[in-house]
Formats: C-alpha cells, sequence, structure tokens
C-alpha cells in the first residue's frame, strides 16, 4: 500500500488531503482553494480509494452518502405513496381488497391495488429499501468513524501555514507583550472548558470532541433498532391474536401454550353525559352528538393448575382481576391484554310462550339459551315444545333452505314442535325475529316471543413482544447519539507563533457564531487581533 | 373562565401584530444608524410586546388546561395554537441568541397565520376519547409541536436568505418558486378571511346529495358552493347554487374550501401584483437589506439541528412510547405516523446535504422551506384529506 | 493489508446479506406459520362425543387418524362429510379412526346435523375452544393426517373429494 509521507515526518495513508499530523495540505488540487475543507479532517475514505473486486465495489456503493441520501428520498417518496389511499389493514372487510379499492377509487383505487401499493409497508422491495439503509448506515459509518478518529487522535499542536490559512476563522496579528497576553489566553480558555495542548509555544486548544462521535452513536442506535425489528420474524418473538370473550365466558388465552384463562365478567361502554360531565364539554357533545368516555372489560385472569391435556376441563387458580382500560393493558408475564373492541348486546337467551291462537290462552313460558338449546323444554300438563332445527345466524340460501351462517346468535331462527294435549303428534312452525312460518297449513298453537336477554362481547387484543426492549435502547441510544452531536460543538482553537506574529484559527463543526463570540471573549483586552471569518469577508467583497 | 382563556389568545393575537409593525419599524430605522451594535429601540420595545403576546398566550393554554381537565392539544384548533405558542417562544429563544430583529419580521406572520388558520375550526373544549385519555397525549403532542416549530424557525431564516439572495431584476425559476411560497402564505391568509367573513355573514346552505355508495345524505355548506355535492339538491332558499356537480368519490365540501381559499389568495396576490407592480419577494427584499446571509444560514441549520432532535423525540420516540400503549403496537403505518417519519428522513436527508455534500447556503434554505411545507401537509391535509387514527383531530 | 481489508468487507457484507435475506424470507412465510408442524407430534386432546364417551387422541396410538375441524355453518364441510362417513366405515377396521371436531356450537346444533346426515363416526364439540387454539385453526375444513405414532402426517385447509379422503386415509393406515 501506498503511503504519503508528509514533510513534517507524519505518515499518512494513500489518499489524505490534509496530513493528520501537521495539517499540510496535501493534494495539489486542494491547495487551490482559499479555505480547506475540513470534513472528515480531510482524512483518507479508504472506499474511495479502491476498486477493485466485486466486494470492494458492492462496499463502495454503499460507502457513498450520496447513495444513502437517495435511498432515504427514495423510502421518503415510497412511504407517501402508501398514505394516498388507506391500507388493506385499515379498510373495512366488507368485500375483497381487490374489489374495495375500485370500489371506492376508481380507476386510480384499482391501479394502486394492482401495484400492490395497498399493502406497501410490507412489500419486498420496500422492505429491501429499509434493508439498504440499514446496510448503508453500517458501512458509511464504518468507513469514515475510523479515518476520523486516526486523524483526531493523531493532530499535532503546530499546524502547518498553510492548514491555518486556510481556515474559516483567521487572523493575523503583532503583539507586544506576548508572554502577559499567552498566559490570559490560556486561563481563559481554561474557564472555558477547553483542553490545552503546548508545543514550542503554540498552542491547541479543542473542545467538545465527543460531539464528533455523535452521528456515529445515532447510527449504531438505529442499526440496534433495525435489528430489534428483524427479531420480530423470528418465530415466537412477536404474538399478535385477537380473542373474543362473552360476558360471564371464560376462555384460554391463545400462545400461552394454554397455561392462562380470561373471564370476561362484564363489559362496560360510557359516553360523556353533557350534565354530569365537566359543564365545559356541553357544547361539543351537542355537537358530535355521541362522544365514548371509556371502554372496558371487567376480567379475571386465570392460571391453570397441573398438567391436563386440551379440551378437558381445567383446575382453574385465579391469578387477579382486572379492569382493561384503552390505554391500560393487562400485563402478566410479557402478554400484553389489551381491549381493542365490542360488541354491544349480543342476543344470548331467547323467550317465547306456548299460547293458543285464538284463545289466547298462554300454557308457559320457554327460555332458550341460544349458545345451549336443550332439544325439548317441558311445561307440563301435556305441554312440550321440542326445537327440531336451530339457526343461530339465520338465512335462506340459494336453494330457499333456511341455513345458519355462522355459529354465533346474531338471527336466531327455530323450527319448533307444539306438542299439546289435544295435538299430541306435535305442531311444526317455524320461528325467527318478527316471522312465524306455518309449513303444514294453519296450527292451532303459536309461539308467542315474549323477550330476550343479551349480552356484550369484549375483543382482546393478545400482544407479546420480545423485540421491545432492543427497540426501545435502539432508540435510547439515537437519542443520545443525535443530542451528542447536536447540542454539543467540536471547537478547535490553534494559536502559533510566526516570527513576530501570531497566528490564530479556529474551527469548530457547526455554531460558527458561538465560536466567534467566544474567541472574542478569550482575546479581549489581550493585544491580540480578533480573527476574522473570511466567508464573511468574501461576501462583502461581492 | 373560557372566555377569558379566549379573550387572552385574541390578546395575544392582537399583541403580534403590534410586535411584527416594531420589528419591521427597527428594520427601517436601522439604515441611518448602521454602526450602532446591537438591537436597536424598536427592537426592543417589539420583543417586549412579543413576550407579553407570549405570556398572554401562555395564560391562554393555561386556563383552558384547567377548564377542559386535559392539556389543550387534542383538536385542531388547540394543536394549531399550541403550535404557533411554541413558534413564537422559539423565535424568542433566537432572538436572544442571534439578536436578529429581521427574525421576527418573518417568524411572527407565520405565527399570526397559524393562530387564525386554527381558529377557524371548532373551538369547541371536547371531551376526551377513551384512546386519548393518557399522559402520553400531552406529552407527545407538545413535544412533536415543539420539534416542529424549532424546524418552522429554519423555514423562516430559509425565507429571509432565498428573499436576500434571489435575483429580482429578471424572472427564473427561483423567483417563481419564492412567489409560489410567498402565494402558499397568502391562500392561507384568503382561507382566514374568506372563513371569517362567510361565518360573520352567517352564510348556511343546506344540500341533499348522493354519495358513492348511493345513499342519500345531507350537507350543510358554510360557504356558496363552487363545487357541489354529486347530484346534490340545495334545500335552503335564496343561496348559491353549485357551478360544478363533483362526482361522489371526491368531498365536495372541502374542495370547495380548498377552491375558495385559491380563489381569495389569487384575487389578493393579483391585485397586489396590480398595484405594487413588483414581485412579492422584491417588494421583501429592502427589508432583509442589512442582514448578513451566512447568519442567517447558520440560524436555519441550528434550528434544523435543535429541532431534530426534539422532533425525533417527541413525534416518533413518545409517539411509539403511547402507541404500545394505547393501540397494542408502537407502529401501525397509519398516515400520520408515516408523514411523521417522512418528516424525520426528510430532515435526515437535509442533514446529510449539508455535512457531506456540503448544501450550504441557498441549497440548504430552499430545504428548509421543503420541510416546512411537509410538516405543514402533515398538519392540515393529513388531518382533513387522508382519513386515519389521528383523524378525529380535525 | 490489502488482503485483510477484503476479507473484513466480505465477512461484513456476508453477515448484512444474510440478515437481510433472512428477514426477507421470513416475511413471505410468516402467513405459513402453523401451530402444528408436519412431522412433528400432534397435541393431545380429550373431548366427549355426542353419545357421552370420551376420545383421548394419545389412545389412538399405533391407528391413523383422521382429524377433522368443522362447522355446521360451514358448506365445505357438509359436503365433504359424506364422503368421510363412507370412507370412515371402510378403514375404520383396518386401523384408521376419524374424528370430527366441531368448533364449539351447541349440542343441539351439532346433533341434528349428524342425524340429519347419518353420520356414524364420532363427532366431539370443542366447547370453549382450548382443541382449536392448540391446532391454530382458522378456515374450515382443516383436516390434518396423524400417523401411527402420534406425528402429522398431512395438513389440508378446504373441502376434500372422496378420492383424497381415501388416499389421506391411505397414507396413514399402519
Amino acid at each position: 500500500m501506498k503511503h504519503v509521507k508528509c514533510e513534517c515526518g507524519h505518515v499518512n495513508p494513500h489518499g489524505t488531503i490534509l496530513c493528520e499530523a501537521c495539517g499540510r495540505v496535501l493534494q495539489e488540487s486542494e491547495k487551490e482553494k482559499q479555505l480547506v475543507d475540513m470534513r472528515y479532517e480531510g482524512s483518507a475514505r479508504r472506499s474511495q480509494t479502491y476498486n477493485k473486486t466485486i466486494v470492494d465495489k458492492v462496499w463502495n456503493f454503499f460507502s457513498s452518502v450520496k447513495v444513502g441520501v437517495w435511498l432515504i428520498v427514495i423510502t421518503l417518496i415510497a412511504s407517501a405513496l402508501g398514505t394516498i389511499f388507506p391500507q388493506e389493514m385499515y379498510i373495512p372487510p366488507i368485500m375483497p381488497a381487490a374489489e374495495y379499492y375500485e370500489d371506492q377509487y376508481g380507476w386510480i383505487g384499482k391501479l394502486y391495488y394492482d401495484l400492490g401499493f395497498h399493502n406497501l409497508y410490507s412489500s419486498w422491495w420496500y422492505l429491501v429499501l429499509i434493508a439498504s439503509i440499514g446496510i448503508s448506515l453500517v458501512i458509511c459509518s464504518l468507513d469514515r468513524v475510523i479515518p476520523l478518529w486516526r486523524a483526531l487522535k493523531a493532530q499535532r499542536v503546530s499546524r502547518h501555514e498553510g492548514f491555518l490559512k486556510r481556515q474559516r476563522v483567521f487572523g493575523v496579528s503583532e503583539a507586544s507583550n506576548l508572554d502577559e497576553s499567552y498566559e490570559k489566553v490560556k486561563e481563559r480558555l481554561k474557564a472555558k472548558r477547553y483542553n490545552i495542548r503546548e508545543e514550542d509555544g503554540n498552542i491547541l486548544a479543542e473542545k467538545g470532541r465527543f460531539s464528533r462521535w455523535g452521528p456515529y452513536v445515532n447510527h449504531i442506535g438505529l442499526i440496534i433498532f433495525l435489528i430489534g425489528g428483524m427479531l420480530r420474524f423470528v418465530p415466537g418473538m412477536y404474538i399478535d391474536e385477537v380473542l373474543w370473550v362473552r360476558e360471564g365466558e371464560t376462555k384460554v388465552i391463545p400462545e400461552t401454550d394454554g397455561q392462562y384463562y380470561l373471564k370476561n365478567n362484564k363489559f362496560i361502554l360510557e359516553v360523556y353525559d353533557k350534565d354530569k360531565d365537566n359543564q365545559a364539554f356541553s357544547e361539543a357533545i351537542e355537537e358530535k352528538g355521541m362522544v365514548a368516555k371509556n371502554y372496558q372489560s371487567n376480567v379475571t385472569l386465570y392460571k391453570k393448575k397441573g398438567e391436563t391435556v386440551a379440551g378437558q376441563p381445567p383446575e382453574l387458580e385465579k391469578v387477579k382481576d382486572y379492569p382493561i382500560k384503552v390505554n391500560e393493558p393487562l400485563k402478566f408475564e410479557g402478554y400484553a391484554l389489551y381491549q381493542v373492541s365490542y360488541k354491544l348486546d349480543e342476543l344470548s337467551k331467547m323467550t317465547f310462550t306456548l299460547g293458543n291462537k285464538k284463545s289466547n290462552e298462554s300454557f308457559g313460558e320457554v327460555k332458550i339459551d341460544l349458545n345451549d338449546p336443550k332439544d325439548r323444554y317441558d311445561l307440563g300438563n301435556g305441554y312440550a315444545v321440542e326445537v327440531v332445527s336451530y339457526f343461530p345466524d339465520f338465512e335462506f340460501d340459494d336453494s330457499g333452505e333456511p341455513v345458519t351462517k355462522s355459529k354465533v346468535p346474531n338471527n336466531p331462527a327455530f323450527v319448533f314442535k307444539m306438542i299439546t294435549p289435544d295435538k299430541k303428534e306435535g305442531e311444526i312452525s317455524f320461528v325467527a325475529i318478527q316471522q312465524t312460518i306455518e309449513p303444514f297449513g294453519d296450527n292451532e298453537y303459536k309461539m308467542n316471543f315474549s323477550g330476550i336477554d343479551t349480552k356484550n362481547v369484549s375483543s382482546i387484543t393478545v400482544r407479546k413482544d420480545l423485540t421491545l426492549w432492543l427497540i426501545a435502547f435502539g432508540g435510547l441510544i439515537f437519542m443520545i447519539g443525535v443530542a451528542q452531536g447536536s447540542y454539543w460543538n467540536h471547537r478547535r482553537i490553534w494559536i502559533r507563533r510566526v516570527n513576530d506574529e501570531v497566528w490564530i484559527a479556529g474551527h469548530t463543526n457547526k455554531n460558527w457564531h458561538g465560536l466567534k463570540r467566544e474567541i472574542q471573549a478569550v482575546l479581549e483586552d489581550t493585544g491580540i487581533k480578533e480573527p476574522e471569518d473570511q466567508m464573511q469577508k468574501e461576501e462583502n467583497k461581492e | 373562565m373560557v372566555s377569558l382563556s379566549g379573550n387572552l389568545l385574541f390578546a395575544s393575537f392582537i399583541l403580534y401584530l403590534i410586535a411584527t409593525v416594531f420589528f419591521a419599524g427597527s428594520i427601517k430605522d436601522k439604515k441611518g444608524k448602521l454602526k450602532e451594535k446591537g438591537p436597536n429601540k424598536w427592537a426592543k420595545i417589539a420583543i417586549f410586546i412579543t413576550i407579553i403576546g407570549f405570556i398572554s398566550q401562555l395564560g391562554y393554554f393555561i386556563t383552558r388546561w384547567i377548564v377542559a381537565g386535559h392539556a389543550p392539544v387534542s383538536n385542531m384548533f388547540e394543536f394549531g395554537t399550541f403550535f404557533a405558542l411554541s413558534l413564537v417562544g422559539a423565535f424568542i429563544v433566537l432572538y436572544y441568541m442571534y439578536k436578529t430583529p429581521l427574525l421576527g419580521v418573518f417568524t411572527l406572520p407565520v405565527a399570526l397565520l397559524l393562530i387564525a388558520f386554527s381558529s377557524m375550526f371548532s373551538r369547541d373544549i371536547s371531551p376526551l376519547i377513551p384512546a386519548l385519555q393518557s399522559h402520553w397525549l400531552y406529552i407527545h403532542v407538545t413535544t412533536a409541536a415543539l420539534g416542529q416549530a424549532i424546524l418552522g424557525m429554519s423555514f423562516a431564516a430559509g425565507l429571509i436568505y432565498l428573499v436576500k439572495a434571489i435575483d429580482q431584476s429578471k424572472p427564473s425559476k427561483r423567483t417563481f418558486w419564492l412567489e409560489t411560497i410567498m402565494f402558499g402564505l397568502i391562500c392561507t391568509l384568503g382561507f382566514v378571511l374568506v372563513t371569517t367573513t362567510f361565518s360573520l355573514l352567517d352564510y348556511k346552505a343546506e344540500f341533499n346529495w348522493i354519495d358513492k355508495n348511493g345513499q342519500q345524505l345531507k350537507q350543510e355548506y358554510t360557504m356558496p358552493a363552487i363545487t357541489g355535492p354529486n347530484e346534490g339538491e340545495l334545500l335552503t332558499a335564496g343561496k348559491f347554487e353549485p357551478l360544478v356537480e363533483m362526482p361522489g368519490i371526491i368531498n365536495a365540501k372541502k374542495l370547495n374550501t380548498v377552491v375558495w381559499s385559491l380563489l381569495s389568495g389569487t384575487i389578493i396576490y393579483l391585485l397586489f401584483r396590480l398595484i405594487i407592480r413588483k414581485r412579492v419577494g422584491a417588494v421583501l427584499q429592502p427589508v432583509v437589506k442589512n442582514i448578513k446571509l451566512d447568519l442567517v444560514d447558520e440560524i436555519g441549520y441550528r434550528s434544523v439541528l435543535i429541532g431534530f432532535p426534539v422532533f425525533t423525540l417527541g413525534a416518533l420516540i413518545f409517539a411509539m412510547i403511547w402507541a404500545q400503549i394505547a393501540w397494542t403496537r408502537f407502529w401501525g403505518w397509519d398516515p400520520k405516523e408515516v408523514w411523521a417519519l417522512i418528516t424525520f428522513l426528510f430532515y435526515a436527508a437535509f442533514l446529510h446535504l449539508r455535512l457531506s455534500k456540503g448544501w450550504h447556503g441557498e441549497k440548504s434554505a430552499w430545504l428548509a422551506v421543503v420541510g416546512f411545507v411537509i410538516i405543514m401537509f402533515n398538519f392540515v391535509a393529513v388531518n382533513l384529506v387522508i382519513a386515519g387514527l389521528h383523524s378525529y383531530a380535525g | 493489508m490489502k488482503k485483510r481489508r477484503l476479507v473484513i468487507r466480505t465477512i461484513i457484507l456476508l453477515i448484512l446479506g444474510a440478515a437481510v435475506a433472512y428477514t426477507l424470507y421470513a416475511n413471505f412465510t410468516k402467513d405459513d406459520i402453523k401451530k402444528v408442524v408436519v412431522g412433528e407430534q400432534a397435541p393431545d386432546f380429550v373431548l366427549v362425543d355426542l353419545n357421552g364417551e370420551e376420545h383421548r387422541l394419545s389412545d389412538y396410538k399405533g391407528q391413523g387418524v383422521f382429524l377433522n375441524f368443522w362447522g355446521t355453518y360451514c358448506k365445505p364441510c357438509e359436503k365433504e362429510m359424506p364422503y368421510m362417513d363412507n370412507q370412515y366405515k371402510q378403514f375404520k377396521d383396518k386401523g384408521v379412526q376419524t374424528l370430527a371436531v366441531n368448533v364449539g356450537e351447541s349440542e343441539l346444533s351439532v346433533s341434528k346435523f349428524a342425524d340429519r346426515h347419518n353420520l356414524t363416526f364420532p363427532i366431539v364439540i370443542d366447547k370453549d375452544g382450548q382443541v382449536q387454539t392448540a391446532y391454530k385453526i382458522g378456515a374450515l375444513p382443516a383436516t390434518f393426517m396423524i400417523d401411527k405414532d402420534g406425528k402429522v402426517v398431512k395438513y389440508h385447509t378446504g373441502q376434500l373429494t372422496e378420492e383424497m379422503i381415501k388416499e389421506l386415509m391411505e397414507q396413514v393406515q399402519p
């Protein structure tokens, strides 16, 4: 490997622009410039100097900040595209997605669906984009942090004149009484928390170097965050299940290996009351009609005792009672149960009375549990009702036969056989909500609907996310890195004696205003002239 | 208490208006005494008025909080005014850091527009739906708003930079885009004026219309309908018949508001051009004559540097923590979340371009302007146009 | 020196590439992740049939089991039931047992359904959903073929033809 030996004796890696030690300009093209480019201290980024094998080429591709910025911009545009129409997960499940987009948004919607934008954020190419940003983060950081670290470590106190002259803040001053003012300057720099190094009467005052590591720290944070996101795909790390539980029902909690059970004691829905709640809300409530105040499921969490096989009635031990509300999930052993949805007033029981159509005389009441109806209800005195067929979620199918759409009693219907002392064979009647059909001619008896019992159903999301701590850790590191890089500045002031003159140069990675003010305060009344901002000088000339 | 709160907000609005005039005056005055260091008398009065206005608006915020029992950051009006409050706060801090009255001339009008714009939406104190009942509401929203406000300062600085740096002697792409920004600001003003006018006139016109699912619905317009609803039928007698009928897929009422804003903005802009016979940018140019470009550039860059971490913390990290608690997952690709991510990515690109590609000065100023457009898009369009979990904020 | 750099770069790129490849692969297969994996032991369960008789999966060790999850409201389930019944009669003495697990409907609905279709194979009802949770049942009908060692040999969702049922049963015949 070719090395570049500077006149000061320091050996620099190939491609170095400014000598790591003394700052002498090593590249001819750079000598033309009025000000030196201080990015990465003029150190050699290796990626830019070797380009031979495929591996090097791939490496160099990802090492380019230009590529990184493009990746960011493309991701940005892609993300925006995904918000034009709602993503598939947010559309109501009333029809297949393919039809929904066309139905709602016309041909643009269809195009949107055909391009796969309805599931953009989990598409392979979006994942590839994010992954490329991740790779770019790793390689860009590695390629820059090492040379930067070398250069900052190798820097010498005495800098080459050419280096000082080409700093943005630079000034030459003739000063008498130098030793005295030197002491003053050093003291003031120290008071401003500068680290001071001296060599042959030259000074390098430096502070806040650690802010230079900020970008790399935040990149590490981002990489950890991305690894956390990746772990989500590892089976068992992430659980997302929905559990519907009726009031009074006890159900096994999915993904807990049958170890935990949940009983829903009560579901509560509260709305704001314009008279009882805060008077300030009354106008808003009036305008909006109804505003929900609370969704809450009072549940009991049980743990199974001993070993049972699925299907066996388990022996349950109560763990705790808990009101699950929005924003207040029930947490246990890495699981969290959230209140996410509900269904009010699901039918649970229906009551009928058996009566004579003509006389209106009643012969007793039948209360049917819609989730577990009996096949015969005896009313005594020779009266009885048999359930011949039961359709919890009734509809007529294409051939006109009564069928059930699901097992949920949304629209119960029955075929009853009414047995009475005078009709021992029984009369058949088909009874659904608000309709009665007598398939075998006019009956004498009738099942009169007399009432319903309802129950609410809570929808609980079962969540376990073992990647959270890593994601949170990545976020924390990122924030530390960003703060470190944003809220601190790396400032350096070089003071060098050249014959009878004092040369002062200053550099900061940002906030030049602050640096200038600081130099001004340090040099006040020392007889040393304040250096000038060469950028402003140029501008004023224009 | 509710009326006190409203009055305090109104007072702060007037105070900001007066302060803007004083800030503008301070720049005129400076011409004669260039050598005088630091802010002059006008500027001192201006910043004093600004601070009184800020305190007054803080008073609005606190009293409204007390009345409502929750931090007033839960709808369009409350968020917008808080955004303005943060913007003024950020300005006051930057003013003392850089002693530049000129920044006030550009920041305070933006804050004024924000307050006026937000006041066009329902100002009722609304109760919180269950998902919002959390301390994270104000931790997340206030931090995000503060971050956006600090980033907004870079917009003000960028605007100053562009007004000064762009050559107004002949029309170019740059003058065109600068005028576009000015036009955007004027349209916001147009929206405020039109809405206020018609609400003072108490304009109400009811329509029967057919939505995209073929259902017949009623809709009330508070502005004369330029774009009428699908198969709309005007029910209120003596009101304006729509000029164009929209298909059911488009929300004609919102579009109508947009059309009115653009129309009024265009009229104001054209009148301005007709009378002054100069571009808005050219008219503003003398105001910024004395500012140093690299100082404005630095103010813009520092605002981004200070604002970016605050924004990330508030709009992404705190948002994720809350989403994990309220919605079972920390990220759900909801439009508002996505646009917060887009803002984050945009400013990340901004910083990389500046640090590695040397995009200083004018390029950086353009980026700052685009960044603010994205923030505003997230505030306005995502709330009003794109539906999502955050749309109750509208 | 140069060689070392190449080696380090290659290793880093390989690690990154592998991570990305895994993530993409996992993302595409995430919908296929099943609780019950072919080749592994089928979760044991005990359920009671319509005649009050207890059926424990592990009691059928040494026999093949045709395990079918169904509901009365599920049309394809209804269609394949007669085929299942025919094949059940063929195979029950050849060491292949049939178990039809109803997904927790009322006993009345299930027994009326069984009567209507004259079903002779044992039908059990998973009242509280424990068995469905253990097998992670989604769409119906779902059929698992379990061999004589209690291992899942095959998994199928959707309606089966009589021919398919026959083939499946032959597969697990001891």
